[in-house]
């Protein structure tokens, strides 16, 4: 800042007569909303991109896998009533059967995961309902996810 | 509107308003008002206007500021649609207050006026547009060329290639698709649909040369992932460019890319 005596306007008391030159330079204006460090950094990689695509493709493959399992299981072959302990030991019996119900698990749990996390990110307003909400979020997918595919891999038809 | 009286009839032959055969209706504004000054509560206020309904919200605006309230606080500039300061919420809607007419919009019933949603109000209808700014600032909106000596000529286009970003070139920064936007309403970290059309401006353009840097900056987790697709920006934009569409593009360019 300058020691001459200046009105507010940064005109000195002579009218007209300018207070800064170059060796007194006039103060720097900041900008009104600069990035500061409380500001979140900006994370560049392609990690949303993929997320992005994979919602899309894997969005085409479960219409086929869903569509398909309802179709099995509710539809074709007496229909709902069916289905029992020895019809599915029947069906896992079949690697064919188990990577289906396997891909749409994961392909179901991921879709679905992501898209929660996206609408967490879209609504939760501070940080820490962020940090909670996808924490829990993740915990139950992992959840499911490892207690399915364990499931499908060890499920004994000799149990009972 | 600079008509300072209008005595029996004006120059057209116009009845003056309560005669029969008038064009003025009444029509009522109910604006958000809000002054921090006073309160930190915004309120609606109501302001009947004797007013001829092909005028437009931005002459009832006038009306009231000049001849009503002096007080109330809104941005424009150019009045023809083309400096884009006078985005506001008319009924809901994100719209130009000079491109709207008032009979387009059902006079009947009060017509709302509010700020554009997303920005912090400073005072009535004018917001805090900074964040709008960096957001665009963010995206370098500038042609930035490889060859940094001063051209000797023009720098020539065909017309397929000035045709190619033609509809993104007509942004007037009004924010109106920006703060239409729900993503942009939750946090304001979202780059939004207006940054994202003028980086388009310049990823698309032949004579430009920093396209990968636009768009490595929008690959950002604010980037143009955050869409949703909810064409809210589209339908706002007062130039009738294809936003979302815009931002699809940026999306595939981003894919092609890498793949
Ligand atoms: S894209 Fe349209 S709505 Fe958005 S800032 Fe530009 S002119 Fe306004
Ligand atoms: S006042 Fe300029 S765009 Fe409306």
């Amino acid at each position: 800042m300058s020691t001459t005596e200046t009105t507010a306007s940064g005109v000195g008391p002579v009218e007209g007569a300018p207070v800064h030159s170059a060796d007194n330079p006039a103060p720097l204006i900041e900008a009104p909303r600069l990035r500061t460090k409380k500001t979140p950094k900006s994370t560049r990689g392609n990690f949303e991109m993929y997320g992005w695509l994979f919602m899309r493709l894997s969005g085409v493959v479960l219409v086929v896998l869903v569509l398909g399992h309802l179709l099995i299981q509710l539809v074709l072959d007496g229909g709902v009533s069916k289905i029992g302990f020895a019809f599915v030991a029947g069906r896992w019996a079949s690697p064919f059967w188990q990577m289906w119900d396997l891909a749409m698990l994961w392909l179901a749990m991921l879709h679905g995961a992501n898209g929660l996390r996206t609408v967490i990110n879209d609504y939760a307003e501070r940080a820490d309902t962020r940090l909670w909400l996808k924490g829990l979020l993740y915990t139950a997918t992992v959840f499911t996810i490892l207690l399915g595919t364990l499931v499908i891999f060890t499920f004994d038809p000799n149990i009972r | 509107m600079a008509t300072p009286v209008l005595d029996k009839a004006d120059e057209a032959g116009r009845p003056e308003p309560g005669f029969a055969d008038s064009p003025y209706i009444t029509v009522t504004f109910r604006i958000r008002r809000f002054n921090p000054e006073v309160s930190a509560e915004a309120t609606w206020e109501d302001f009947a206007l004797e007013i001829d309904p092909k005028e437009r919200v931005l002459d009832g605006l006038h009306k009231i500021k000049w001849d009503v309230d002096g007080t109330l606080t809104f941005r424009r500039s150019c009045a023809h649609g083309i400096c884009g300061s006078d985005a506001m919420r008319i009924n809901g809607k994100n719209r130009l207050a000079c491109k709207t007419l008032i009979k387009d919009i059902n006079p009947e019933k009060p017509i709302t006026v509010e700020p554009i949603k997303g920005l912090t109000v400073l005072k009535d209808l004018v917001v805090d547009m900074e964040p709008f700014f960096q957001a665009y600032r963010d995206v370098m909106p500038f042609l930035i060329t490889k060859d940094t000596n001063e051209p000797t000529r023009e720098r020539f286009q065909t017309a397929e290639d000035r045709e190619r970003f033609d509809d993104t070139t007509k942004c007037i920064l009004c924010a109106a698709c920006t703060s239409s936007c729900p993503v942009f309403w939750n946090d304001g970290q979202y780059f939004g649909p207006a940054a994202i059309v003028n980086a388009h401006r310049f990823i698309f353009d032949s004579r430009d040369d920093a396209g990968e840097q636009r768009l490595e900056i929008l690959n950002d987790r604010d980037g143009v992932w955050r869409c949703r697709t909810t064409f809210n920006c589209t339908d706002a934009c007062p130039r009738g460019i294809e936003v979302t569409k815009a931002i699809q593009e940026v999306k595939r360019a981003l894919i092609t890319r890498r793949f």
